[in-house]
């Protein structure tokens, strides 16, 4: 085996740069929609309403134990059939916002049920409505704790991007593909991307575990 | 009790809904799944069996053992939870050739599905490891046992009951994950739909069906496990 180093820096590293800006802008909206869906999730299934509870916790359990793969291919190809017509990116954006908010709930829920039943109560000594008293008082106790875990879901959407190559969204995978198909030289294409992927999650790995530690010492006080 | 009831109702409902389906104008969907269903099932044992005997071999290693051993695991760990499964898949399919080893795509897919999640599995099970209280480990010196024996005697029984939610969670991500391999030309589930969908364009239905499939396999992997938790925890819930 030989590494065509000329190959490497003047075609791959070029043209990978360029389609990960893909990823991370995919990576990003999908973090923030799937941080903002969680929070739905959340309500909904910890409603007082029986049925609401019931349903959004199916739905819950449906979206978690089918592939992302699948849901975005439902999503890409059959929503066009009710008059729908998305681009790869936005399907992939809303099949990962989709999968990742259901995962969010349960980091919420975590959260929520680690929040003292007395600040609940003070709430309603106080009597502060119920919207008043989750978003002012409760979420903001139950969010800290939880960040890091929320963190996670960067690196997870992250690795999750390459699936999108199935839709033909150039990103990184994708990319690598094409050029693996345009030179004939997979090895370097494809172990340039291994080993970008491997020291961005290292990176970032790093960052959460940095900002575990400046949470728990300076707004937890632990 | 209540688990081997639920394994029953969706063992016997996916071929209720099969037949179901086979009487509707669905039909001609359902032998092509089927197949690849079945190449589906094959790909997630085996890498069921190899996801498991990973995530025991380098969560020991890197939990119990010290120096080369722990290192050697700790650069597996490292490497395979930092990529992406897919760019393993396509690592093992694309560029092993070039080093000599040309695998088929089966055996591609089982050992990137399997060494990648036995990677997530390892820190599962040294999670495990770690929390096995140190009283032990000191009972265990006082009574001269070697760190084997301890390993053996003590560790394993006790961890082995400890990771199965984990563990599950991740089995039924492999089982998810199998949808992957369709992208290195193994014709299963995911592989034939994608197929139909070419051919009738019909998506609602045929992904819709997919789902369903993927659905009763996670389902399905979810209850034997919490049968087996429920079977192996008895001892633990004991009353004194």
């Amino acid at each position: 085996m030989d590494w065509d180093w000329e190959l490497t820096t003047e075609v791959i590293i070029p043209r990978i740069i360029e389609a990960s800006w893909v990823t991370i802008y995919v990576t990003i909206i999908s973090f923030v929609l799937s941080l903002i869906g969680g929070i739905i999730f959340m309500i909904l299934k910890t409603s007082k309403s029986k049925i609401i509870s019931i349903l959004s916790t199916e739905f819950i359990e449906l979206i978690r134990s089918t592939p992302l793969l699948i849901q975005i291919f439902f999503i890409f190809f059959g929503l066009p059939k009710f008059g729908i017509t998305l681009t790869p990116v936005v399907s992939g954006i809303i099949a990962f916002s989709l999968y990742n908010s259901t995962l969010c709930a349960e980091v919420y829920r975590s959260g929520l049920n680690a929040i003292p039943r007395g600040q609940w109560e003070a709430c309603t000594a106080l009597n502060l409505s119920y919207t008043r008293s989750f978003f002012r008082i409760i979420f903001p106790q139950m969010l800290v704790p939880i960040i890091p875990a929320l963190g996670n879901f960067l690196v997870a959407i992250f690795k999750e991007t390459p699936i999108l190559s199935f839709v033909a969204v150039a990103e990184i995978m994708h990319v690598a593909k094409l050029i693996g198909y345009e030179y004939y030289e997979f090895t370097e294409a494809i172990t340039t991307v291994g080993i970008l992927f491997i020291l961005l999650s290292l990176i970032s790995a790093k960052l959460i575990s940095m900002t575990e530690t400046y949470v728990r010492k300076s707004v937890i006080h632990e | 009790m209540k688990e081997r009831v639920k394994i029953l109702v969706i063992i016997v409902s996916l071929p209720i809904l099969l037949y179901i389906l086979s009487l509707t104008k669905l039909q001609k969907y359902i032998p092509n799944l089927i197949e690849g269903s079945i190449v589906t099932l094959k790909v997630s044992v085996l890498g069921l069996i190899l996801f498991f005997i990973m995530s025991f071999l380098a969560g020991i290693a890197r939990g119990h053992f010290k120096g080369v051993t722990k290192w050697i695991a700790i650069i597996y760990i490292e490497t395979f939870r930092g990529t992406s499964l897919l760019v393993i898949l396509f690592w093992f399919f694309f560029v092993l050739p070039e080093f000599g080893i040309l695998l088929s795509p089966i055996a591609a897919g089982v050992l990137g599905l399997g060494l990648n999640y036995g990677a997530y599995g390892a820190e599962v099970v040294r999670g495990a490891i770690r929390s096995v209280t140190k009283g032990q480990k000191e009972a265990a010196i006082a009574l001269n046992m070697t760190p084997n024996k301890y390993l053996r005697r003590i560790v394993v029984p006790q961890i082995f009951v400890i990771t199965i939610p984990g563990l599950t969670n991740l089995a039924m991500e492999l089982i998810k994950g199998t949808s992957l391999v369709a992208g290195i030309t193994i014709g299963e589930l995911t592989f034939a739909a994608m197929k139909l969908n070419g051919i009738f364009f019909q998506p609602i239905e045929v992904f819709g069906i997919a789902l369903l499939f993927y659905y009763f396999f996670a389902q399905f992997v979810r209850l034997v496990s919490s049968y087996l938790e429920d079977r192996f925890s008895v001892h633990l819930n004991k009353e004194v």
